[in-house]
């Protein structure tokens, strides 16, 4: 046999073939290294000095300053604002997480079916998950509108038929301003969240499909109920999706901006001031980017201690199949 | 020994009432179950129908108290005044042109850089392949903030400020870790027998690739495709640090900007809103079972 002779073009792909895992890793490595491992590093560095992102010139190192002052516990020189995100941040996700963990699941336990259909109703209840952005929050406010938004509107019909059956004062009860309020601000955003728990929904769909049959008919044997039955089967063998759900629930309420920039308005008296959109704020529109990205940080530390809470106590109710 | 005559048939008698008894129980609870279905079904459609109707009424039915819900009669010449840029108040049609532009090249960028690192992941061995694949789990996990600022200052040193490179680029250097993820997790359960015939038959490893392991991909492909449009598509806090003209606007900034000046036409608000929804929602109809798979493949391996 006669040995091919090496052409420039073979010899090239040799090359490249010797290297593939390199080249075909290349775009994404170097996304990672600077976009991902440089950027990170610099924030770092960002977060210890006192800059306006326009000339090295005026950049100031100011170390933990900006630390200090975020946490600062004196009331008199503490980041009030900063205090108001976090407090609304955090009322938002102790609220609007296990609303929609409940919301969604119930749904999910309705959808577990075999009914002819269900289908449709799928896609109409994940619909609204998929369908996001500008669009549909302009849709929310509008809906919203304390005068001629759907929502009043269907209360105070709700009110004329309770006075109409002769609770007459009811006539006279006030509606909500919602997105005009201080107090029911909050509550306007549960109620869009809810909107799209479609996705949570169908990670319980899922798990629920999961839960062999078997063990409800064990159950059943053993003269459980309804209830016992779904405390003592249903909830641990769908914990995986609880956790998982639960763990995403935390992160996207924590990082949650679109809604509360775009629903604001005065009235609100910064009810809507969350923690990204003050983080927005002070970079883009103050330009303080060494603040700001403190901000940023303390926000990483915040949602990585919150998720390993749940991740270390998921030990204790998280039931894995075939690990006990 | 025999029963006395008719015991057995009073037995199955009780048998059947019995029986009845249990599928009218059930009839009554699928019925029900039904009915719960179909009223909230029209609960999540209903903020959307309400859009429908106001975006075709004329201004002053807008403005009624009380609110009436359906447009009487329907003025779809509001869909023209958006649309049109004749007489439309803002650049409307220019604002999804622009959102197409950024949006397909960036969901292209992402299926072949994303897959590209995905094969690599899952196929090809190379030095400190393993410490990568932490790497990647480990920014899948990172909150987006932290790396806001150092994007923003990168972007704007290179001049890209108020073009469409901050928000395309990054899709083209592997389109974010969830979906190189995605495809590494696909590749890995293609069997490795068919890469092994086409090596032997002298196939480059980019030949490999492209004729055959992406073609195998279609259904990852399908999925990354459809979220990342979605993703795109929507996006609003990239374009707003980013972009300023007006008329490089996404539709997501136009719709704020819409809404800051002609905050009062709610009617037209509405339809452009619709307007721009109308492509995510055919996506999703025609495309709904690669949704579900993006979600559930995190949902169940996470």
């Amino acid at each position: 046999m006669i040995p091919d002779r090496p052409q420039p073009g073979r010899r090239w792909q040799g090359w490249a073939d010797r290297h593939a895992g390199w080249i075909f890793a290349a775009p994404w490595l170097i996304g990672v290294v600077v976009l991902m491992l440089l950027s990170m590093a610099a924030s770092v560095v960002l977060s210890m000095v006192e800059w306006d992102g326009v000339a090295l010139s005026g950049m100031r190192w100011v170390g933990l300053e900006h630390y200090r002052h975020i946490l600062s516990l004196n009331p008199e020189t503490a980041d009030k604002d900063f205090r108001i995100a976090l407090y609304n941040t955090l009322i938002y996700a102790v609220f609007a997480v296990p609303l929609g963990l409940a919301g969604s699941l119930a749904l999910a336990m309705l959808l577990d079916s075999t009914l002819r259909g269900i289908g449709l109703f799928r896609t109409v209840y994940y619909l609204p998950h998929v369908l996001g952005g500008v669009a549909t929050i302009l849709i929310w406010r509008w809906i919203f509108h304390p005068d001629f938004g759907l929502i009043n509107a269907a209360l105070r019909d709700a009110y004329d038929g309770i006075a109409a059956v002769g609770f007459a004062q009811a006539r006279t009860w006030p509606v909500p301003g919602w997105l005009y309020s201080p107090t029911w601000s909050k509550p306007a955003l549960f109620l869009m969240s809810l909107w799209g728990a479609g996705g949570a929904m169908l990670v319980f769909l899922a798990a629920l499909q999961n839960v062999p049959e078997h063990l409800y008919e064990a159950a059943r044997i053993d003269g459980a109920g309804r209830w016992r039955c779904f405390r003592h089967v249903t909830l641990p063998q769908i914990s995986p999706a609880l956790f998982f759900n639960l763990v995403m629930g935390i992160i996207g309420t924590l990082q949650i901006f679109n809604q509360a920039y775009l629903l604001e308005s005065g009235g609100q008296r910064k009810s809507l001031l969350f923690y990204v959109v003050y983080l927005y704020r002070r970079a883009f529109e103050h330009y303080e980017m060494g603040y700001a990205s403190a901000l940023a940080w303390v926000l990483f530390v915040i949602i990585m201690v919150l998720t390993a809470v749940v991740l270390l106590t998921g030990r204790y109710w998280v039931h894995y199949e075939g690990e006990r | 020994m025999n029963d006395p005559p008719g015991a057995s048939e009073k037995h199955r008698d009780r048998g059947r009432t019995a029986d009845r008894a249990a599928i009218r129980r059930r009839r009554v609870r699928t019925g029900l179950r039904l009915a719960v279905l179909t009223v909230i079904g029209l609960g999540f459609l209903l903020p959307l129908i309400w859009a429908v109707c106001a975006s075709l009424k004329p201004l002053d039915q807008v403005y009624v108290f009380p609110p009436q819900f359906l447009p009487n009669p329907p003025q779809w010449d509001n869909y023209r005044q958006v649309l049109d840029p004749r007489v439309a108040r803002l650049p409307f049609l220019r604002f999804i042109l622009n959102t197409t532009v950024i949006t397909v090249s960036a969901v292209v960028g992402t299926v072949l850089t994303g897959s590209m690192a995905g094969y690599a992941l899952a196929r090809l061995s190379w030095r400190t392949r393993g410490f990568w694949f932490i790497v990647l789990l480990a920014t899948m996990m990172l909150p987006g903030q932290v790396l806001l600022i150092p994007h923003f200052l990168i972007y704007k040193n290179l001049g890209w400020v108020n073009t469409y490179k901050p928000l395309i680029v990054p899709s083209w250097l592997g389109g974010g870790a969830f979906f190189v993820f995605l495809f590494r997790q696909f590749f890995k359960t293609i069997p490795r027998d068919l890469e092994e015939a086409a090596l032997i038959d002298g196939a480059g490893r980019w030949q490999i690739y492209w004729r055959l392991m992406l073609p195998l991909a279609k259904p990852a492909v399908a999925t990354v495709a459809a979220l990342s449009f979605v993703a795109h598509w929507q996006e609003f806090m990239g374009p707003l640090i980013y972009l300023s003209d007006l008329e490089r606007y996404p539709v997501s900034l136009g719709l704020r900007m819409f809404q800051n000046i002609g905050g009062s036409w709610t009617n037209l608000l509405m339809a452009a809103s619709l307007v721009s929804l109308l492509p995510v929602a055919i996506l999703f109809l025609f495309a709904q079972r690669y949704f579900v798979r993006g979600l559930l493949l995190t949902g169940t391996k996470g």
